[in-house]
């Protein structure tokens, strides 16, 4: 299969760079439109991740920045699959996650919000994926927090998702958001994705994942930008 | 078998760096990747590039996160600075030049995120002392040629070179499809 083919992005699911419900979007997408270019060697390449080592406890964000007890808030775990449009698995991605502790405050110095922080609980993380595209996380449900940018603004539950495929095309910044979550209606980041796209954003609970007596189980399938399937070969 | 539909971008929003780049914040998690792109800190032919992201009022943004990949064949360097630890909200990345494919000017690949971004954008970086290889470069050319030198970092003494990134306005930089 030709590897120089890279599936398109596909605007009938992404959000469109302009969107001015979501006020910072205004002075900060560009205005003209991306040009087309050949793609080169630089394109259909990326770091390598397959030799990457993350350390033992980048993945369980119940652990991994202990000072003196557990993270305070409901535990979770959040697993799926990472794979390209026709479905084939993407092995050796890297997944870094961040998010809010269980009372919607992050750790990051610039957060103001009045809620306390955890001395337990860092909100950040990081898995390669396996041979099948898998990935895993434990972590704590994070919270709800309000922001400004409008009256009464508040950003559903989620956790930032960044992602690391074969390729920097395929690159992916996303968020994963929870079933039933009442404030996904009222997020204009959320619902600036085309609503062919919007489902996809939010997880499914997994009863099967669940964890007995310790963790209720997510489950977010990402799928990145591939190369083309070929319907015909001149060969 | 039915097409999967690609997960729907998000913006990273304000509070990446304790994830993405949590050594240069000063955050207590190790990152795998910083602002020093190859390991050879002290070899002389080692360039720096610096620069600011501006919004469309001209203010230099504080919360960008600029990624650089490039590879040239022989060698391949991949780097992320976040815009908010330095007073003038500037990135700096310290590598090798890449050097040329098959005739092309060399360039580094840019990954653009920033609260207010709900998709990623690309650009690339050219070197203003190629001015040969940038003139008959095909990329180059298709872009017109009023907004070339947006993709142009400015060659300065000592092995630096400056490139502003404008979101807006008169010098709004060249963006790419990739």
């Amino acid at each position: 299969m030709p590897k120089d083919i890279i599936q398109p992005m596909d605007w009938d699911v992404h959000p469109p760079r302009l969107s001015p419900e979501y006020k910072s979007t205004i002075l900060r997408s560009p205005t003209q439109p991306p040009l087309l270019t050949k793609k080169g060697l630089a394109e259909l390449s990326g770091p390598a991740f397959g030799e990457f080592k993350v350390n033992p406890l980048d993945n369980d964000l119940t652990q991994n920045a202990i000072k003196n007890g557990e993270p305070i808030g409901e535990r979770i775990v959040v697993h799926g699959k990472v794979m390209d449009e026709f479905g084939r698995a993407i092995p050796h991605a890297l997944v870094e996650i961040w998010q809010a502790n269980s009372a919607g405050r992050y750790v990051h110095k610039v957060d103001q919000h009045d809620a306390p922080l955890d001395p337990n609980f860092l909100g950040a993380g990081r898995c390669i994926t396996d041979a099948e595209g898998n990935y895993k996380f434990y972590t704590i449900k994070p919270g709800a927090y309000p922001w400004g940018n409008h009256h009464n603004a508040w950003r559903p539950q989620h956790i930032h998702f960044s992602l690391f495929g074969a390729n920097i095309t395929s690159r992916l910044v996303t968020q994963m958001y929870f079933p039933g979550d009442p404030l996904l209606q009222h997020d204009p980041i959320f619902l600036g994705v085309p609503e062919k796209g919007r489902k996809l954003l939010i997880s499914d609970f997994d009863l099967a994942l669940t964890e007995p007596a310790f963790a209720l189980g997510y489950r977010f399938d990402i799928v990145l930008r591939g190369y083309q399937e070929t319907p015909f070969e001149n060969r | 078998m039915t097409k999967k539909l690609q997960t729907p971008s998000q913006t990273i929003g304000p509070y990446f760096a304790y994830s993405l780049t949590p050594q240069q914040y000063a955050y207590d998690f190790t990152s795998w990747t910083d602002g020093e792109m190859t390991e050879a800190l002290l070899d002389e032919k080692l360039i720096t590039i610096t620069g600011q992201v501006f919004d469309g009022e001209g203010q230099a943004i504080d919360d960008a996160v600029v990624e650089v990949w490039q590879n040239d064949g022989k060698q391949q360097f991949f780097g992320r600075y976040g815009t908010g630890t330095d007073a003038e909200n500037r990135f700096f990345f310290k590598t090798f030049k890449p050097a040329s494919v098959n005739g092309a000017a060399p360039f580094l690949s840019v990954i653009l995120f920033m609260r207010g971004q709900l998709v990623h954008s690309y650009t690339r970086i050219y070197f203003s002392d190629e001015s040969e290889k940038n003139a008959q470069d095909e990329a180059l050319a298709q872009v017109p040629a009023t907004r070339r030198s947006t993709l142009v970092a400015q060659h300065q003494e000592g092995g630096v070179y400056t490139f502003n990134i404008h979101m807006q306005g008169e010098q709004e930089t060249v963006f790419f499809d990739v």
